[in-house]
């Protein structure tokens, strides 16, 4: 078990794009999930195992890293939702894609989350992400100091901060613009989950017809029960070729595609809660300028600090923010381009 | 079967003079080289009197006429009078015991035995109880009877095993030297339970069937994979091979028609009528399961459409030019799958879903020609008891003697006679039409199937071909993302 880890800054020693889960092993009701990645310095690699209370732990890490300026401006690579063994409906939906196949799909979600955060300049010098990747203990499982996020006040009040007006035109830009885009991917997402659906749902029909074709075979020497009987057997065969293709369509689907709109929306999602916490921080600034305004000259002063802090925090967020939008174009592509290289669907 | 070579039948009454010819010749004959079953040898003559000519039985006399011609289906229909057969009721006949010296027995006997045929059966009965009790330890028979091939057929609860019953005889009484049917474990049932209340039995100790087992035959039906199934249809196999064996060596019960007609009688109607009940069950499993199939693909087509509209919105709401058009491409391809799900969902209805539904149809009027024959049967034999009645009416007036009633009931005796003629024919009639119409469905049935699957493979061949074009399309685009 390692100490606490402390909040310094360190060098992440493994190449972000080596990191893969290889595997996942399945104990009762536990998922362990391999971790490989490869050293930066000389040849070798890491092996580590992780549950999912690990990267958690993890990302409460990162999320607790107040000291970091401009932190909230980050975009948090996205975890995906917590995986079950036997996941109720409610999961299932939840998990969307990532439910699907055996566990291919959830595994890649992993994988790009840890990528994402390793190749991210300002989370990947978090110690908390190195003793995850290198570290053959487990990493610790104490509580985090409290997380900057809490993400319950935030649903309370979106309603009221998220349609706040911009100061920047970039910026308003860019809020309005990802909220159609979220909305749009997400709709595709489902749509497409639908038709892998009901692919699965055509691929398990044709398996029963092609049995229900092979029961209609008699024997008899009659040649025209032979003659139809041999019909029967062929077009079963057939239909079994059909299923096994469908099946494999619906397979591909899922991992290409249909992963690939899982995790743009996942991400699209997490820009939104980033361009969300700027917002909370415009809103903070606009109200301290204006307590400053109407504040008695007794307060004044301290009003005026207050004010200084809200404003040096604001910038820094929108500075870091401003970076993270015009990365993120760079992000999605790669999604989609591994999605579209998808064998044929039928 | 036994087969104890070494013994000769007892000396025929008049065969005295040729015996020691017999001995020669069962001699010269061993048992390894000849089989009965192949060999054209004329059948073995059984003795006291009752004899074969000396003739293959396709030249059948009186007696044999019955099981020689071939069963047109008039009279087989399940229902024949007992009349002809019952000439062996009575008769306690000795079987031959070597089976490989039957050729050498034959011809001499042949033309003498010929002349002490008689109808009569008291005539056979043996006289003295050393007789009987010498017939008793003659221990082998010239009929062999196999139980094989359990074959489960229908599904589900209706389904039943029926298993091949093959004999081998070289007795004259069967129709020929090997033959086979298909029997359910019912029929193995009724066969017992016939014999059992035998006046003419009574007295012989009939062989038990196996017994019934609900909770055996159920797992059957179910599914007749597990081990403890296969185990049970063996074992009911094995058991009802042996009670054959044992009916048709019992001598009594080997020359009672019902052994006989269960073991040879071969009914085209029932057994046809059966497979035509099948036949229709499974189409209708097929048809659920292709209506099944045509919904999912009509539900694909929907979510297809809704999917590419999506992918437009998407696509349009993308900043990057190249992704924005790789999407938008997607789109108008995934409407282009649409539209192929759509042909393909019309083509399974249109070429399956209608086929399956219309023979269904057709199989249904295919069972009406049968209730048709069975209705046309029995006017024929309600005809035939009315004429009776006609006739016992007419004996009753006889006695009575009332001469005016008399003239009216011979009327209607001719009348009844005339009819019983007429529905005979039109019974028989109505047999073969409704045999040459069941063949010739069949050979329909298989031509249509054969060319609707052909025409539904070439359109899914075509729409596969389709499907790779559009998205051979696409590829380029897709890599121009990055």
């Amino acid at each position: 078990m390692m100490e606490e880890v402390k909040e310094t800054a360190s060098v992440l020693s493994v190449h972000d794009d080596s990191i893969k889960v290889t595997e996942v092993l399945k104990d009762g009701d536990t998922l362990t999930f391999i971790i490989v990645s490869q050293k930066l310095s000389g040849t070798g690699e890491y092996h580590v195992d992780r549950t999912y209370e690990d990267f958690e732990w993890l990302q409460q890490h990162l999320f607790s890293q107040g000291d970091v300026p401009g932190i909230q401006g980050v975009i948090f690579p996205p975890l995906p939702a917590k995986p079950q063994v036997n996941a109720s409906p409610r999961s299932i939906k939840q998990l969307g894609f990532l439910a699907l196949g055996e566990c291919q799909p959830y595994c890649k979600a992993l994988e790009t989350f840890l990528q994402q955060v390793a190749a991210h300049s300002i989370l990947s010098k978090n110690k908390a992400v190195e003793v995850f990747l290198t570290s053959s203990d487990p990493p610790g499982r104490q509580k985090v100091k409290k997380n900057i996020f809490n993400r319950l006040s935030q649903a309370v009040e979106e309603m009221r901060k998220e349609g706040h007006k911009d100061v920047d035109e970039f910026f308003q830009n860019e809020r309005d613009h990802n909220l159609v885009l979220t909305g749009c991917t997400k709709t595709a997402a489902e749509k497409f989950l639908d038709v892998v659906a009901t692919e699965q749902k055509i691929a398990v029909a044709c398996g029963h017809f092609s049995t229900a074709l092979h029961l209609c075979v008699e024997p008899g020497e009659d040649p025209d029960k032979q003659a139809f009987s041999r019909v029967c057997v062929k077009l079963s065969e057939v239909f079994e070729s059909i299923k096994k293709n469908m099946t494999s369509v619906a397979e591909n689907n899922v991992n290409t595609l249909g992963l690939g709109l899982d995790l743009e929306s996942r991400y699209q999602e997490a820009e939104r809660e980033m361009l969300f916490r700027r917002t909370c921080k415009l809103v903070e600034l606009e109200n301290a300028q204006r307590n400053v305004e109407k504040a008695k000259p007794v307060k004044k002063a301290a009003m005026e600090e207050v004010k200084k802090a809200a404003e040096t925090e604001f910038e820094h967020t929108s500075g870091v923010a401003k970076q993270e939008v015009k990365s993120t174009i760079n992000n999605c592509i790669p999604h989609f381009h591994v999605s579209f290289h998808s064998g044929l669907v039928c | 079967m036994a087969a104890s070579s070494d013994r000769n039948p007892p000396p025929f009454p008049t065969a005295e003079e040729s015996e020691p010819g017999l001995c020669d010749m069962a001699d010269a004959d061993s048992d390894e080289g000849e089989d009965i079953f192949v060999s054209n040898s004329n059948p073995v003559s059984v003795s006291r009197g009752v004899s074969q000519p000396d003739r293959v039985s396709e030249e059948p006399s009186d007696l044999f006429s019955e099981e020689a011609a071939s069963s047109t289906a008039a009279k087989a229909n399940g229902v024949h009078s007992d009349d002809d057969n019952d000439l062996f009721a009575d008769t306690n006949v000795e079987l031959s015991t070597d089976k490989s010296s039957s050729s050498a027995r034959k011809e001499p006997s042949g033309p003498r035995h010929a002349s002490t045929f008689t109808p009569s059966p008291a005539a056979m009965q043996p006289t003295s109880l050393e007789q009987l009790e010498e017939e008793e330890a003659k221990d082998s028979f010239d009929v062999d009877v196999a139980v094989t091939n359990p074959e489960k057929i229908g599904d589900g609860m209706n389904a039943y095993v029926a298993y091949k019953v093959s004999t081998r005889t070289s007795l004259p009484m069967f129709r020929s030297k090997v033959f086979s049917v298909r029997r359910r474990f019912s029929d193995f049932l009724g066969l017992y339970e016939k014999l059992s209340v035998k006046q003419s039995l009574h007295g012989c100790i009939i062989p038990l069937p196996p017994e019934k087992s609900v909770v055996g035959m159920t797992k059957v039906k179910v599914g007749m994979d597990d081990p403890s199934s296969v185990e049970f249809v063996e074992r009911r196999r094995a058991a009802l091979e042996r009670y054959l064996q044992r009916v048709v060596s019992h001598p009594s019960l080997l020359q009672d028609p019902d052994v006989r007609e269960f073991l040879e009688r071969e009914d085209w109607f029932e057994d046809k009528f059966q497979e035509v009940e099948n036949e229709e069950q499974q189409l209708r499993k097929l048809h659920v399961v292709v209506d099944s199939l045509v919904i999912h693909r009509k539900e694909l087509c929907g979510n297809t459409a809704v999917f590419a509209k999506s992918l437009a919105m998407l696509g349009n709401s993308e900043d990057n030019t190249a992704l924005s058009r790789a999407l938008s491409q997607l789109a108008e391809v995934e409407d282009k799958m649409e539209q192929l799900h759509q042909e393909q969902a019309a083509s399974d209805f249109f070429i399956f879903a209608e086929l399956l539904g219309d023979y269904i149809r057709l199989l249904g009027a295919v069972r009406g020609c049968f209730d048709q024959r069975m209705r046309a049967w029995q006017r024929w034999q309600e005809a035939q008891s009315t004429l009776q009645k006609k006739r016992e009416a007419e004996a009753k007036l006889l006695w009575a003697n009332k001469p005016d009633k008399l003239q009216q009931a011979k009327e209607e005796i001719t009348e009844w006679e005339a009819r019983v003629t007429q529905y005979e024919r039109d019974f028989d009639r109505i047999g073969m039409t409704v045999r040459k119409e069941v063949l010739r469905f069949e050979k329909e049935k298989a031509k249509d199937f054969k060319s609707q699957i052909i025409k539904y493979l070439e359109a899914m061949l075509q729409s596969q071909q389709r499907l790779i074009k559009f998205w051979e399309a696409f590829l380029p685009e897709a890599k121009a993302i990055a």
